[in-house]
């Protein structure tokens, strides 16, 4: 097994490999044979129509629910451990408690992902979230919101990151910015599977999920 | 353990704030031990006779008031995806957010079941073993109630499913602390009855979360 960099990532997956993966959704297939490889420093924008199945593959590779069909790998790693230290999953519904300040949110978030004591300052550093820790959730607007969520990617260092529709609230300089902090991602070895309908603000390879027959 | 003190602190706040916390609570439950003697009558000997009870009825109605909003609003908002994923046990982050919740509005009911009680006219001895009843039946009603909120995750009008799951769950605690207090109150053990409560609390905080973590996977499939 890969020797991992001490306190550089908390969890264990080295890759991620999908064969075969078919995904229902309330009784409809979605898709099926599905394959996807994953290496370290790699970025995959998942495309497809409205429906297609995006935000439920990536709850699948997460483990909240299962495919009906196929075979999802993490490098050897045990799926169980992968997925409970390994990943970030940031989906459209962010988590966040309007009533409670962004400092309360991101100090809990950081805690939980088991960050260390300075992940939370560094994520505020890095997304410019200084102004903000002390309004309440429900005073940010939707792109600051989105920042915020962001910032639990970078408090507490996962190797894969599962993101829904990651930049969509974000206005034109914070996309740009956002694919600086992607790109900081891959090249500490990260890797990032993305489900959008922008282009990604970096180069990345993509994958359409079409309809199954 | 960051991590887990961390999850109670926000758990804690969340409770408190979620529907009002332990106010409304206390304040349903001053409403339900008010109109008892409306209804029953003012006669002091008949209202002593049942306010043991009374007080004890109205504190397990008290405890559904909030339960609904347990896993819902982490259900609804992502949160409870993310509790998910972690190397924390979701059965271990089901019973911290039950102990949260029975801190947030079980122990201020246990404050205030003592006091009703005596309004009603029962004992002043009485109060203590109300109080301790009220401690130990609180954290059953919390950890039992639990699996009713997790099992009605995703249902339309989920709180009312939530107490129609949970009042049969409610039905031994509500007894054994019933009797208990009877059997102290005409002089009888009632070590017995104050013993199966524990143990029924026990159990509920054992066996509850391995049901609502399943649930909650259920419902997030």
């Amino acid at each position: 097994m890969l020797k991992l960099r001490p306190g550089r990532w908390a969890g264990v997956i080295t890759a991620l490999q999908l064969r075969g993966v078919a995904v229902s959704r309330g009784g409809r297939r979605l898709f099926s044979g599905l394959d996807l490889d994953l290496a370290p420093g790699e970025v995959c924008a998942l495309t497809g129509a409205n429906g297609a199945g995006k935000t439920s593959l990536l709850r699948t590779i997460a483990g909240l629910s299962a495919p009906d069909m196929g075979d999802i790998g993490f490098g050897g790693a045990d799926p169980g451990d992968a997925r409970q230290g390994g990943l970030h999953l940031l989906g459209h519904l962010d988590g966040l408690k309007a009533a409670r300040t962004t400092r309360e949110e991101l100090t809990f978030w950081s805690r939980w992902g088991g960050a260390a004591s300075d992940g939370a300052d560094q994520a505020v550093t890095a997304l410019a979230l200084g102004g903000l820790l002390d309004l309440e959730v429900r005073r940010l607007s939707a792109g600051q919101r989105r920042r915020l969520a962001l910032a639990r990617l970078l408090a507490a260092p996962r190797p894969l990151w599962l993101l829904d529709e990651p930049l969509s609230p974000l206005d034109a300089a914070w996309r740009a910015r956002f694919g600086a902090v992607m790109q900081a991602h891959l090249a500490g070895g990260g890797m990032i599977l993305a489900a959008v309908h922008d282009p990604l603000p970096i180069p990345a390879r993509s994958l359409a999920l079409e309809a199954a027959a | 353990m960051s991590r887990i003190s961390a999850l109670l602190a926000r758990e804690t706040a969340l409770a408190w704030g979620r529907g009002g916390g332990p106010l409304v609570s206390v304040g349903f439950y001053a409403g339900v031990a008010t109109l008892l003697p409306l209804a029953i009558g003012p006669e002091a000997q008949r209202l002593a006779a049942i306010a043991p009870g009374a007080a004890w009825v109205a504190l397990a109605l008290a405890s559904l008031l909030s339960l609904d909003r347990l896993f819902e609003r982490d259900f609804e908002d992502g949160a409870l995806d993310l509790l998910t994923l972690s190397s924390t046990p979701l059965e271990l982050t089901c019973a911290i957010k039950c102990l949260s919740q029975w801190l947030a509005t079980g122990a201020p009911l246990a404050l205030a079941a003592p006091i009703a009680a005596i309004g009603l006219g029962a004992p002043p001895a009485l109060a203590p073993l109300i109080f301790a009843c009220a401690l130990v039946g609180g954290l059953a009603f919390a950890f039992t109630g639990g699996i009713g909120a997790a099992l009605s995750l995703g249902a339309r009008r989920g709180g009312l499913l939530t107490a129609v799951i949970v009042l049969p769950l409610f039905v031994p605690p509500v007894i054994f602390g019933g009797g208990a207090l009877d059997a102290f109150a005409s002089g009888l053990g009632w070590t017995a009855g104050f013993a199966l409560l524990c143990a029924y609390a026990a159990a509920a905080v054992a066996l509850g979360p391995l049901a609502m973590a399943a649930a909650c996977r259920n419902a997030l499939a």
